[in-house]
């Protein structure tokens, strides 16, 4: 038996957790060691994340029935007050 | 710790090393595949460091690992079967390792500070190799074909040691002591082997530059 780990890796200390791939592993422990291999062993990683497949919880419906399209970034269009903004500022 | 034997761990890592590449790309899973051939790859650099040190800084390693007759050889029988079937390399891969970590950690306490430090980094990359060693072995150390494996192997292991240090292997992998098939002679294996190593640098003409 087999399971996916999403494997999740550091390149600098204090920056995120990006999404590196996966392996496919009998147990955490062989995950880790192949992980190793793929994802850090090139000096590409200070610190790597497994997650079994199944522990991941996915989303991914988004209800937007009344088009409340301000509430979204592509809603406001900050361009043209910025620039009027400046213009009165005399910073344009 | 003498020449010949610093040769013996070169020779052993860089046989090692060709016959461990030899299941890149038929290990039995893919993730296997991408960390058994680092592992290959990581044995070949030591053995490439350990020839330098022998050689000198502007001395050429490729020389000494690639140049010398077939009965040169210092590596152990161990390191050159011909092994065809993952519960044979996975018990040589334990074995190895096994036996290794004990010749390095008399290495790191070389009188030659230069031996001595390049035990350690060597070391420290066995580290990896003996996690992933060990994880086999708990996974199929109770598996009747790994057993009869580790049982076939085991006079070579032992061989691959000198006489002193062949007492902790014994402890350590739980077996007991049998007649080592010891360093020295060469398995009927090694020729083929030698043949494919060192084609590319006989068929060059003298003064090929790399």
């Amino acid at each position: 038996m087999s399971d996916v780990f999403e494997v999740f890796r550091q390149e600098r200390r204090g920056q995120p957790f990006e999404h590196a791939g996966s392996v496919v592993a009998p147990d955490a422990d062989f995950a880790e060691v192949w992980a190793r291999e793929q994802y850090g062993r090139r000096g590409e990683s200070v610190a790597l994340w497994l997650v079994p497949r199944g522990a991941i919880r996915d989303v991914e419906e988004w209800a937007d029935e009344f088009d409340l399209k301000y509430r979204r970034v592509d809603g406001y269009s900050i361009k043209a007050r910025l620039k009027e903004a400046r213009e009165r500022a005399g910073t344009a | 710790m003498s020449e010949q034997e610093l040769l013996s761990l070169a020779d052993d890592e860089l046989v090692l090393g060709w016959r461990e590449s030899e299941w890149t790309g038929i290990a039995p899973v893919l993730e296997e595949d991408v960390a058994f051939s680092s592992i290959a790859q990581n044995e070949i650099g030591h053995a490439r460091a350990v020839y330098q040190l022998l050689v000198g800084a502007d001395g050429d390693a490729d020389a000494l690992a690639f140049d010398r007759r077939l009965a040169e050889y210092r590596c152990a029988p161990l390191v050159e079967l011909h092994l065809l079937d993952w519960a044979h390399t996975i018990a040589r891969r334990w074995l190895y390792e096994t036996a290794d970590e004990i010749r390095l950690a008399a290495l790191k306490d070389d009188a030659d500070p230069a031996v001595a430090g390049l035990a350690a980094k060597i070391d420290r990359e066995e580290a990896y190799h003996r996690m992933h060693a060990e994880m086999w072995h708990e996974r199929l150390r109770d598996e009747q074909r790994f057993r009869e494996a580790v049982a076939e192997l085991w006079p070579y292991a032992l061989g691959m040691l000198p006489e002193e240090l062949r007492g902790e292997l014994v402890e350590r992998v739980g077996l007991a002591a049998v007649e080592p098939v010891a360093r020295g002679t060469h398995t009927d294996e090694l020729a083929p082997l030698w043949d494919e190593m060192t084609m590319v640098r006989r068929s060059a003409p003298a003064g090929a530059q790399w």
